[in-house]
């Protein structure tokens, strides 16, 4: 149930996992111990909640213990004709007996037979306080099989698990099952994973015995007490996110209907629903693979099924293995995110990850027969000569471990297997139908009504022309705007915006990661499909009879083929979706009844592709909202169970943007053809509004495939990867709806405030339509959306706010400020945000006297600027808002782009332009251990509020001398910010990061930065339990940076609802007290600061006004490098005219600060800190009419949690530093003579993977005396021996070598600055290193300069955003790298795929003996060369000092075949880094002299990537 | 959108104008209109600003940078649209409007580099003249009702065209021979010809407007009875009450309000005879008091007339030379020192100076005595700066205090604290009674009258229809 804002839905999880087993087969007692040790060295991948002992959960899951069952069962029968259930019970008594009976009932309802209960013992010493006052009581029910089951081992099985069903639907919420087989059992609860033996006694028993075994802990983002929520499952343990949830789960329930299984018979009714209610995204995936594999499917088919690898357009995969994939497409959609999933089922283990990759599992053979599978190495300690051979989980492949057959399968054999079991791949090629295959159709006659009266019809405005539309078919892209979104939000704007406009897009922030849908394109796929699916349980040739579509947006012709398709496979039915003018707004909800009946006798018709069909609007008839009309129908036929019987394609003449597009997809559309859209576009060309020589088709075309790249962008920033994926999976936040109408045909959406209903749809739409007929003569609205217009939408700043606070701040001082004030405040209530409809409950005696209110010099210390870089902000105004801050005690922030050292040091004046804020944001740019060591606040970002779930891309020729050596990368190479950080891809991964900071600096507070959306506060709750100092909430209007206009409107919430639910979550978790919260976006006065602090804001960041302050006016051209004042150019003729003075920023801030002081005087409040949380002290705005009318309900947003034990409501004390025992301490004491003169030191130490980020806090006391220069090489050395944490060797300051006799994690070597990292395997191994993974994931990431050595394999995204550091690698994954700005990397082995995706800048050399190498290089940016002199001087002299730190063979034999070698080697050369480094040859650099791409006149300008050069 | 960085490659360009010292020879317009390629350079300048100031500052609210756009690419046809559907008469205020929008224009933070905006508005509306797109756009529908419209300025003019498209029949008193207003009578050919003003006029005549000059509705008609017969009534007769000068010597003969002038120089252009006693500025010594439009305008007429000499006198102290931006930062409109165009073509100037005296002898004025005073309110005057200086013809520009009373009387309509029609929304205290333009808000630029003929329009129409 939602608690306010907090739903316990937006839970989400990440963790550690462990599978081992022996490959003998034979159960022991040591497999357990083992499991549980390893666990527990992945204990810092866990989390605790306020009380440190309660854990998020830990658990294990065994094979059936025959010996310990028995003994505690007389007369128990053979193993595999009893099961166990284990049953966590209520502690009430009458109800445990209650359900108790009913279990036993449903045992013998079935046809089995109870043996025994046993009370599972544990020992509450060891849990949580927290969680041990809602344990479970745990009990065993042991079951024996019924005669005819017994000699049916299968059936058996099965059976169990229909009695689980029928008695968790009997019983509901309070029943939880965590196993109930005869070959499995699980132990788990909401425990850490130390806890785990101890609380479970039965676990140190030693006749609890297996040959196999997973094992988890736990990392949830909050504490709410679960023990249902612990790992395994039944079958799996997962650490990742399913991002595709939503629609995964729709899909399931409109599936059950069709579900049919010889095996099941009968009994599958009663299973029904298959996904329990309440679950994670872990347990539904769990309960839909366990049917699939209970139904017939092998385990390791099933997996592949719901996790499929990304096969289209994959070369290197066999067609039988494709054919697979696409066969199993036609049953159901992948279950997408990021996911390492580990299985069991009693015989096989194994585990896969996600498509993509993001999740990391390494493995471990040894040479006596175990197999160790964990998130990290390292977790057992294995003597070297023991390990047989090591590797990693990659992306879409399966690692499975057989008992029957004693081994490891490979992937490959497995797949085989699996995949020829039937010919799929034939059945798919022979069933399948492509629309290009079918005829042309002519599209029948229609009546001409007017293009001009449609676009009215549909609300086209002028804007829709020249700002969405003509850069769409001119560019094939979005187009993009700059300086964020100051409009009203869609129920608050009196121009009426369609319906679209009210679903804000959800993005991926900490629990999972977006996906660059531009440079990891492998991945992604537009590829949708019509028709009806199948029983999900039976596998025939007819399943795969799918219409294949290329790309969800139709053109006509395209539409005409399915419209008019002849088959007796697939038959189409055009449906209308409008109503008649005359039944005014009372007709819409018939119209939507009645097309949902049509849907439905379409469907009892045999019909599969419905057609949702505006085109009959004209003079007397209105349309439907495309939204509801596909929402509707959908959701009617999904409760019908009917839904799967056909694919639902709009013809609408609404849809006109992404976002239109985006939503009909998310709300169940296979497809869209905007065909007003595309008449529209033809209008353009006719009218010259586009290049001269372009047709109307190319138009169109331009803009299908412009619309469509940017859907996969707006998936890709959840994490989506492929449309069957999107389709359905209702990623949005609706803001502004009625609950009812939500409910009815959103069903499933959030929508928290409120809103309008059918009645004020059905009217907008009508006043839209009444405007076309007979006409206006005005022609298309001018709506000055994107760009103030006089009488249009409503901008916040518009010419007199703006005027006003530029005045107030230089020449007319406070009175002026009182009137910008008031115009901003007023205009706030009437012009429609969500604090302007909030008023203050103002103490009745008057407050208290001004004087005793805490003076302005201290509350402007709360305040802080936005994190806007040097690059998009001149140096000049950069400066200028970092100086202003230091006066007045605030804080500025670096924004992502570096700092120039310069800026450490105080001006003359006595001014410090030092940021004390550093950002630390996904491309890294300019984050050396330097720039860490010099702030007062880390700032880590996850994601910004114009652009969430989004990059960025600074194109080359902006990247000038001074821009390039504060971000310490190459002038003239474009960088490129991925959505991603890639050492974030979940929420431990954010608590490793953070504690990385922390090492980088200790004194630091570290911060992370949100932007609002649903579930934001439990996220914050999350990032509170990663140890950060400080959450900030962005709001989604805020931004100053460029972003797809989609994204500036469409994407995130206001911050009131954001902060209102993080607080919320805080405080119910009890984690308000350990963290600072702040909020930002559209922030403009006192009010706005004192509402921000009673939502639960202790401080407040602005990021436009003081801009207006310095002299912004709101041009909205950031992008284009034209600021005509100075502020966001890089153009030195432009940043001369900046006016702006730090005294003006000053000048502000005051005036804020005194404005509210007033306010808190007369609210009685005499210090800030008094007001946070006191959300009592605001009420809605009874007198705001127009909100009201529009059903605006803001008590979620102000309802205060109660708390029972007086829980803190904003920041009262420190996180608990997680940095004593660190292993540097040690190393900082034996490095003391070299810290303090520069003597060389040198020793060896023991390390194990839970010493994380080993050299960081040496580095920042380094880095704290002798600054970015360090001490020259070698000066301290150390030698270490074992498995190292992660961020080995992280931010490593020049002077410090570290050579790893060992293995070592993820992020090794992140943000290396200078010094020297080798990798070795230990001396006694006896394995090939160069055919053993020895490092994790994302190793260099960021990396500036310095050198890195590795002897062996490396997993994913080698040296991915490498700045400046040269290494030497003998393999890597796939996206090698990716990103890379600059420094040498030498590959002497194989590569993945996509390697150089996004590099600009840098050189990589390859080892190509068999010259396979090209095909699995990105060549979007790069060109391979033939070496030159200096590179063959550079590889040599890399390679021999690999040798000589890690003593590799592989380097040896290179070294040895010289000159055979050296034309293997391909070398891979981004075009950009070759221009650059020519010019710098020519004395300049390639930048600073061009300028952006020019619109040329014609329209918003796009950023000059990919799409500018693409042709259609 | 114009193009991006035209703001750096090409600079402001003023309309280009006849040179002062032939053009006082004659009386046709002496502002010319730039090259096309120059207009397009500066609607290339101009820069899609995300907040248009220049919208803002223009009171119609008029597209700029949507047509600057539209002429950058040479599109006027449909830039011909964009400008109509803000403002009925582009040529008047693309000739006459002081062009607010200029010194709101983002690239005027520079003074004096601010897009030529007015220039590409007069080039539009004249193109579209001589293409002929400018058409009547008779209603497709009439709702039968009737409204009288009193005055034939811009503002009367505007609410008449709105409100006859609206679909409701309209006449329009005007009491002068003609239609037009001031822009008629008031502004010289020079700057506006008249043949454009007569050509809108036949535009709303086509449109189905009905004229009836030499009407002066409280004289010629009954207020109340006109009333009864239409269904509303919109006053639009100006501010024309002037300011006057009470120092002694004022009663003498060569002593003139400026309009006085202004109508009789505008009759004699256009043709008409010479009334009995006319006044005239040739030969004579002549003195303009006041510093505004009206007073330029007296001193362009009085060179045209062959003046032995002009001088405009103003109470106010001299204007900075450069936006004081203490008082009018940007994007205010700047009060600084501005030189008319026909200080530029002759004549003295002088600021700070107080009236004290005319005198002169057989009841005609021969001199004007003056102080310095101090520039500010009160206008005090300094000791020992009295000075007499000849004067045959004295103008006073003073400005306006208001509307003539008499016909609101009539009406009924109550009147603010400045005599003004008090009519907050348009509607006036008597029932189907509004009042636009200066006669609503006092003296005030041709651009605000059209504008206020267009917002009475739609409030006219919203009462007529419900």
């Amino acid at each position: 149930m939602p608690i306010g804002l907090y739903d316990p839905a937006f839970e989400h999880d990440a963790c550690g996992i462990t599978l081992i087993a022996r490959l003998d087969g034979i159960p022991t007692h040591e497999t357990v111990r083992r499991g549980l040790t390893a666990v527990a060295n992945l204990e810092h991948r866990g989390a605790a909640g306020a009380d440190a002992r309660t854990g998020d959960g830990a658990g294990i899951l065994l094979q059936m213990p025959d010996r310990f069952v028995r003994s505690f069962v007389e007369g128990l029968p053979p193993a595999g004709q009893y099961g166990v259930g284990v049953c966590f019970l209520p502690q009430d008594e009458a109800r445990r007996a209650e359900l108790e009976r009913l279990l036993a009932e449903t045992v013998e309802a079935e046809g089995q037979t109870v043996l025994a209960w046993r009370d599972v013992p544990v020992d509450d010493r060891h849990v949580g306080i927290d969680a041990g006052q809602v344990a479970p009581r745990i009990r065993h029910l042991v079951i024996g099989a019924s005669p005819e089951l017994a000699a049916d081992p299968d059936a058996f099985e099965r059976k169990l698990y229909v009695i689980r069903r029928v008695a968790e639907l009997a019983a509901g919420p309070d029943l939880v099952l965590p196993s109930f087989s005869s070959r499995t059992l699980v132990y788990k609860g909401m425990l850490t994973a130390p806890q785990l033996p101890g609380y479970y006694p039965d676990l140190r028993d030693e006749r609890v015995e297996t040959a196999m075994a997973l094992v988890h802990s736990r990392y949830s983002t909050n504490t709410f007490p679960s023990w249902e929520l612990a790992h395994p499952y039944r079958m799996i343990c997962h650490n990742g996110e399913i991002n595709t949830l939503r629609g995964n789960v729709n899909w399931m329930r409109a599936r059950e209907s069709q579900l049919a299984s010889d095996l099941f018979g009968d009994d599958l009714a009663k299973v029904l629903p298959v996904i329990r209610p309440g679950g994670s995204d872990t347990g539904n995936f769990d309960n839909v693979l366990e049917l699939l594999a209970l139904a017939g499917r092998t385990l390791p088919h099933a997996i592949m099924m719901m996790i499929p690898e990304a096969y289209q357009g994959r070369d290197d995969l066999p067609d039988y293995l494709k054919g697979f994939y696409a066969y199993h497409q036609c049953l159901m959609e992948a279950w997408d995110g990021p996911a390492a999933i580990a299985f069991m089922d009693g015989r096989v283990a194994g585990a896969t990850l996600d498509r993509n990759g993001l999740r990391p599992g390494r493995w471990l053979e040894t040479k006596d027969g175990w197999v160790v599978l964990a998130s990290e190495t390292g977790v057992l300690d294995i003597p070297p000569e023991n390990v047989l051979r090591k590797g990693r989980l990659q992306p879409g492949k399966l690692f499975v471990v057989d008992l029957d057959r004693g081994r490891i399968v490979e992937d490959e054999e497995i797949k085989r297997e699996v995949a020829t079991r039937k010919p799929y791949a034939e059945w798919y090629e022979q069933e399948v139908v492509r629309s290009s295959d079918l005829p042309e159709r002519e599209p029948a006659e229609r009546p001409s009504e007017s293009l001009r009266n449609r676009q009215l019809a549909f609300g086209y405005s002028q804007e829709d022309m020249k700002v969405i539309l003509a850069p769409l078919a001119r560019q094939a892209e979005e187009a993009v705007g700059s300086m964020g979104n100051d409009s009203p939000l869609a129920v608050l704007s009196d121009r009426k915006p369609l319906l679209y406009s009210y679903f804000k897009q959800l993005f991926a922030q900490v629990t999972n990661p977006p996906v660059d849908s531009i440079r990891e394109a492998v991945v992604m796929s537009v590829q949708a499909s019509v028709g009806s699916e199948r029983n999900l349980l039976d596998e025939t040739p007819e399943h795969a009879r799918q219409l294949v579509i290329d790309n969800p947006i139709l053109l006509d012709s395209e539409l005409e083929r399915l419209r008019q398709v002849d088959s007796e496979v697939f038959q189409s039915r055009t449906l209308d979706i409008t109503w008649p003018v005359a039944e005014g707004p009372a007709g819409l909800e018939p119209a939507i009844e009645r097309l949902c009946r049509e849907a439905e006798a379409a469907l009892a018709d045999g019909i599969n592709i419905l057609i949702l069909s505006d085109r009959a609007v004209g003079p007397e008839r209105v349309h439907i909202p495309s939204a509801l009309a596909v929402a509707a129908v959908h959701h009617h036929l999904v409760r019908e169970g009917t839904r799967l019987q056909a694919g639902l394609i709009l013809e609408t003449g609404e849809a006109r943007s992404v976002h239109s597009v985006a939503v009909l997809v998310g709300y169940g559309a296979a497809a869209v053809n905007p065909y007003l859209m595309l008449e529209t576009l033809a209008e353009l060309v006719d009218r010259g509004d586009l290049p001269e020589g372009m047709t109307r088709e190319e138009a169109q075309k331009r803009a299908v495939k412009g619309i469509a790249k940017a859907l996969l962008k707006t998936m890709s920033k959840m994490g989506i990867s492929t449309i069957p994926s999107y389709c359905g999976a209702q990623i949005f936040e609706a803001i502004g709806l009625a609950p009812e109408l939500v409910e009815r045909h959103f069903t499933g959406t959030s929508s928290r405030v409120g809103g309008i209903g059918i009645e004020t749809i059905a009217e907008e739409t009508l006043a839209r339509h009444a405007r076309a007929y007979p006409g206006d003569p005005e022609g298309l609205l001018v709506v000055g959306l994107f760009a103030w217009r006089r009488g249009g939408e409503h901008h916040q700043w518009n010419p007199e706010t703006i005027a006003l606070l530029q005045h107030a701040v230089r020449e007319g001082g406070w009175e002026t400020y009182e009137q910008y004030a008031q115009t901003v405040n007023d205009d706030s209530a009437r012009k429609r945000t969500i604090r302007g409809l909030l008023q203050f409950r103002f103490a009745g005696d008057g407050g208290i006297p001004l004087e005793e209110v805490e003076p302005a010099k201290e509350i402007v210390k709360r305040f802080v600027t936005g994190a806007m870089s040097l690059g998009s902000l001149s140096r000049e105004a950069h400066e200028t808002l970092a100086i202003a801050m230091n006066r007045i005690g605030g804080r500025s922030n670096t924004g992502e782009g570096g700092e120039d050292p310069a800026r450490y040091v105080r001006d003359a004046n006595g001014d410090s332009r030092r940021s004390s804020i550093k950002q630390v944001a996904s491309g890294r740019f300019g984050v050396n251990i330097e720039y860490l060591t010099n702030a007062d606040e880390l700032q880590i970002k996850m994601a910004q509020g114009a652009k969430p779930g989004e990059g960025g891309q600074l194109p080359g020729h902006k990247v000038d001398g001074y821009i390039a050596n504060v971000r310490l990368t190459t002038p003239g190479v474009g960088l490129i910010s991925p959505p991603p950080h890639h050492d974030i891809y979940s929420i431990e991964d954010l608590k490793q990061l953070i504690y990385d900071l922390r090492c980088a600096n200790p004194e630091a507070r570290i911060s992370v930065k949100l932007v609002a959306e649903v579930g934001v506060g439990t996220v914050a709750a999350g990032v509170a339990k990663a140890n950060a100092d400080h959450v900030l909430i962005s709001g989604h209007d805020g931004g100053t940076g460029a972003s797809p206009l989609s994204s500036i409107l469409f994407a995130g919430i206001p911050w009131e609802i954001g902060l209102a639910e993080t607080q919320q979550t805080l405080v119910l978790n009890d984690l308000r007290s350990r963290i600072w919260v702040q909020t930002d976006g559209q922030l403009k006065t006192g009010r706005d600061v004192v509402i921000a602090a009673l939502l639960g804001a202790d401080e407040m960041g602005f990021a436009t006004a003081p801009l207006i302050a310095t002299g912004c006016i709101m041009m909205r051209a950031c992008h284009l490098n034209t600021c005509p004042v100075g502020v966001a150019t890089q153009d030195p003729e432009l940043r001369a005219r900046f006016k702006g003075q730090p005294e003006h920023v000053v000048n502000f801030f005051f005036y804020v600060a005194e404005e509210a002081r007033q306010i808190m005087a007369r609210l009685g409040i005499a210090r800030f800190e008094d007001l946070v949380g006191r959300v009592d002290l605001l009420e809605a705005d009874q007198a705001m009419e127009h909100w009201r009318s529009r059903g605006i309900d803001l008590s979620n947003v102000l309802y205060r949690p109660e708390v029972t034990n007086g829980a803190p409501r904003r920041r009262t004390e420190a996180q608990t530093s997680p940095l004593p025992g660190a292993l540097d301490w040690e190393l900082i004491e034996r490095s003391k003579a070299a810290i303090e003169d520069g003597t060389p030191v040198a020793g060896s130490v023991e390390v194990r993977n839970v010493n994380r980020a080993v050299g960081g806090l040496l580095s920042h006391e380094l880095t704290k005396k002798y600054g970015r220069t360090g001490l020259p090489d070698g000066t301290i050395r150390f030698d270490l021996h074992g498995s190292a944490g992660q961020s080995f060797g992280a931010w490593l300051a020049p002077g410090i070598e570290l050579t790893l006799y060992g293995d070592t994690n993820d992020y090794t070597g992140k943000g290396l600055s200078g010094g020297t990292i080798a990798v070795r395997p230990p001396e006694a191994a006896t394995f090939a290193a160069e055919e053993n993974v020895i490092i994790g994931n994302t190793v260099l990431y960021g990396a500036i300069s310095g050198h890195a050595f590795f002897r062996g394999l490396a997993g994913e995204r080698f040296a991915v955003r490498n700045s400046g550091a040269n290494a030497v690698v003998e393999g890597v994954g796939d996206h090698g790298c990716e990103y890379m700005t600059g420094g040498r990397v030498v590959v002497l082995g194989p590569t993945g795929r996509n390697f150089a995706a996004g590099m600009s800048g840098g050189i990589a050399y390859v080892l190509d003996p068999d010259g396979s190498f090209p095909a699995r290089c990105n060549p979007e940016l790069v060109e391979l060369e033939e070496l030159e002199e200096s590179d063959v001087e550079a590889i040599r002299t890399l390679v021999e000092r690999h040798l000589e730190l890690t003593a590799s063979p592989v380097a040896a034999r290179v070294l040895d075949e010289w000159e055979s070698c050296l034309p293997q080697f391909a070398k891979v050369m981004p075009r950009d880094y070759k221009r650059a480094l020519a010019a710098m040859d020519n004395g300049g650099y390639a930048a600073g002299d061009d300028h952006p791409i020019s619109s040329g006149g014609e329209g918003f300008l796009t950023t000059e990537s990919e799409g500018a050069r693409a042709a259609v | 959108m114009g193009e991006l960085r035209a703001f750096l490659k090409y600079g402001r360009e003023d309309a280009p104008e006849r040179d002062p010292r032939t053009r006082v020879g004659d009386y046709r317009e002496f502002v010319g209109t730039l090259p096309l390629v120059e207009l397009q350079h500066q609607g290339a300048r101009c820069m899609e600003c995300g907040v248009p100031f220049c919208q803002s500052g223009c009171p119609l609210g008029n597209l700029i940078p949507d047509w600057n756009d539209l002429v950058y690419r040479d599109r006027f046809r449909e830039a011909i649209d964009q400008l109509h559907r803000t403002n009925n008469f582009p040529e008047f205020t693309g000739r006459l409007c002081p062009a607010p929008c200029e010194a709101a224009c983002v690239l005027e933070i520079e003074e004096g580099n601010a897009v030529s905006i007015k220039q590409v508005e007069v080039s539009i509306v004249n193109r579209a003249w001589e293409e002929g797109w400018i058409e009547p756009r008779p209603p497709a529908v009439r709702t039968g009702k009737t409204v009288a419209v009193i005055g034939s300025g811009p503002a009367g003019l505007a609410c008449a065209q709105q409100l006859n498209r609206a679909g409701h029949d309209v006449t329009v008193f005007e009491r002068d021979e003609a239609g037009g207003g001031l822009v008629r009578f008031g502004v010289p050919d020079f700057k506006i010809e008249k043949w454009v003003v007569e050509r809108r006029l036949d535009q709303l005549a086509d449109e189905g407007v009905t004229f009836r000059y030499g009407v002066d509705v409280g004289i010629d008609v009954d207020a109340a009875e006109l009333r009864a017969q239409h269904d509303a009534v919109v006053v639009a007769t100006g501010a024309r009450v002037p300011r006057d000068l009470p120092v002694p010597g004022r009663e003498l003969g060569g002593v003139h309000f400026a309009m006085e002038y202004l109508y009789e120089r505008n009759r004699a252009v256009a043709g008409a005879p010479a009334p009995e006693r006319p006044i005239s500025a040739a030969g004579k010594h002549v003195i303009v008091i006041g510093g505004g439009d009206t007073g330029a305008d007296c001193v362009g007429n009085a060179h045209r007339e062959g003046a032995a000499s002009v001088t405009q006198i103003e109470l106010v102290g001299e204007p900075p030379p450069h936006r004081p931006d203490d008082l009018t930062p940007w994007p205010q409109w700047p009060m600084k020192l501005r030189t008319s165009y026909a200080l530029k073509e002759g004549g003295e100037r002088d600021f700070a100076i107080s009236t004290t005296e005319l005198s002169g002898q057989n009841g005609h004025v021969e001199q004007i005595h003056w102080s310095q005073n101090t520039g500010v309110p009160p206008f005090e005057t300094l000791p020992d700066t009295e000075e007499t200086h000849p004067a045959q013809l004295v103008l006073l520009a003073m400005g306006f205090l208001g509307p003539e009373q008499e016909l609101l009387d009539q009406l009924g309509v109550a009147r603010d604290a400045r005599s003004n029609a008090d009519a907050p929304a348009f509607a006036t205290s008597a029932e189907g009674v509004f009042a636009a333009g200066d006669a609503r808000r006092g003296q005030s630029l041709v651009v605000w009258a059209i504008n206020e003929g267009r917002q009475c329009a739609l409030e006219v129409d919203r009462w007529l229809t419900g």
